[in-house]
């Protein structure tokens, strides 16, 4: 890793300035990601502006609408929270699933989604429950955040503070994971909601996480995995790497769409 | 240059360091606490997994300077006056290691995943071990006696803490 300077601010205006005055800086938050990639040399930030310091970025609240987590939140606090299992089910379940034990001590909710790695299972969660991210200078609706790979809405200097997710009528999680990395190779989130039924798939899109039309529309029609039998999503539009082809990837989306319409009951 | 301060098992230790000081190399080089390993260098392997304030993380993916004041336990913390951890004893009894480098992370790792199911009142079966150690890597593949030594000192280990009531 090259060198690099270290900064812990207080507050939400401290850590903007920090990063407005550095050369080439980028937040910290967990740093399961960011450590990992300036260890290998792919970045190579001047400074590092430590965001998990600052007051109230951390915490689950639960109320009659839906669960709200502070950025800062650690992966293993919400997928051990009894509020968010009872609340959403699979948001807890798709938590306790990210990495690895020890990746969820120190990975939190705000960094991934800053990062938007296209295999990362919270994208699915914030744009299959019609989630939005809370900004220091905004509230971006989950249609919005999402733009490509490892690009989000995020101007330079906003910072999430939190996430809000609306209580689904069901939902559930399938992701079938990347041994090696116990990234999604395709992740799929199903809710139904108010406002008809979500589908979030990650791991598999060329732009990163996307909503599955095909696959609503037939669960709008019917609420059911035989629903989904001669739905698709189009292999053009999907990953191709040497873990798997488009054409299997398109194939995965189905059978864990499939699995997670069963899981939601 | 960051001072940073921290208890590293039970010690106060207090060190400058280059900012980008990971955790790991910390604890080697300014402390000498050799028994954390670096692996894979790449946050998967786990053999380096220590304890900060209670939860198992992997030392090489985390900066000394961003633990200012925490409490950090090494695979040298955890024997009580020379009397080993029971977690240490039960690899030692089912013959959890081969080649014994990812021991310290494997045994540091069972440690956690045991204090977490017994907190949650949730029953560590053996699918549940072997979940849990998705992220400690045996080269030497001796998976299956280590999940067998977890087991035996989840036991042993809910005996000391009905011991300490």
């Amino acid at each position: 890793m090259y060198q690099t300077k270290y900064h812990r601010p207080a507050s939400i205006d401290d850590a903007v300035a920090a990063l407005a005055a550095a050369e080439d800086g980028k937040f910290l938050s967990g740093g399961q990601t960011l450590l990992a990639t300036m260890k290998q040399r792919l970045a190579a930030p001047t400074d590092l502006v430590d965001l998990r310091g600052i007051p109230g970025m951390s915490g689950i609240t639960v109320d009659a609408d839906g669960v709200t987590i502070g950025a800062a939140t650690i992966h293993a606090d919400v997928a051990a929270s009894p509020e968010v299992a009872a609340a959403i089910p699979a948001l807890a379940a798709l938590a306790s699933h990210i990495g690895d034990p020890a990746v969820r001590h120190m990975g939190t909710i705000g960094g991934s989604l800053a990062n938007n790695d296209p295999a990362a299972d919270y994208p699915a969660a914030v744009l299959g429950l019609n989630g939005t991210v809370i900004t220091n200078q905004r509230e971006i609706p989950a249609e919005e955040y999402f733009v490509g790979l490892f690009t989000t809405a995020l101007e330079e200097g906003e910072i999430i503070k939190a996430v809000r997710f609306p209580r689904p009528k069901r939902a559930a999680y399938q992701k079938f994971a990347q041994p090696a990395s116990r990234f999604a190779l395709v992740g799929v989130l199903v809710a139904e909601t108010d406002d008809g039924v979500r589908v979030a798939i990650t791991g598999a899109g060329s732009d990163g996480v996307f909503r599955a039309g095909a696959f609503e529309a037939a669960l709008n029609g019917d609420f059911s995995a035989g629903a989904l039998d001669s739905a698709s999503v189009d292999a053009d539009d999907l990953m191709n790497d040497i873990h798997a082809t488009p054409e299997y990837r398109a194939h995965l989306a189905r059978v864990l769409a499939q699995r997670a319409v069963k899981a939601a009951g | 240059m960051t001072k940073v301060s921290m208890k590293v098992n039970g010690k106060a230790v207090s060190r400058d360091v280059p900012d980008n000081t990971l955790l790991v190399e910390f604890l080697r080089e300014q402390l000498r606490l050799t028994g954390t390993h670096v692996g894979c260098d790449t946050s998967q392997c786990g053999a380096c997994t220590v304890h900060v304030n209670g939860r198992a993380i992997k030392s090489c993916t985390q900066l000394a300077v961003s633990l200012e004041g925490a409490e950090v336990t090494t695979i040298e913390g955890i024997a009580n006056d020379g009397e080993l951890h029971p977690m240490q004893v039960a690899f030692n009894d089912h013959h959890g290691l081969q080649c014994g480098f990812c021991t310290p992370g494997m045994i540091m790792a069972g440690i956690d995943m045991v204090n977490r199911y017994q907190a949650q009142g949730k029953d560590l079966t053996e699918e549940a071990i072997r979940f849990e150690l998705e992220g400690n890597l045996c080269r030497c593949t001796g998976y299956h006696n280590i999940v067998k030594a977890i087991d035996d000192a989840a036991g042993k280990m809910t005996g000391m803490a009905r011991a300490a009531e």
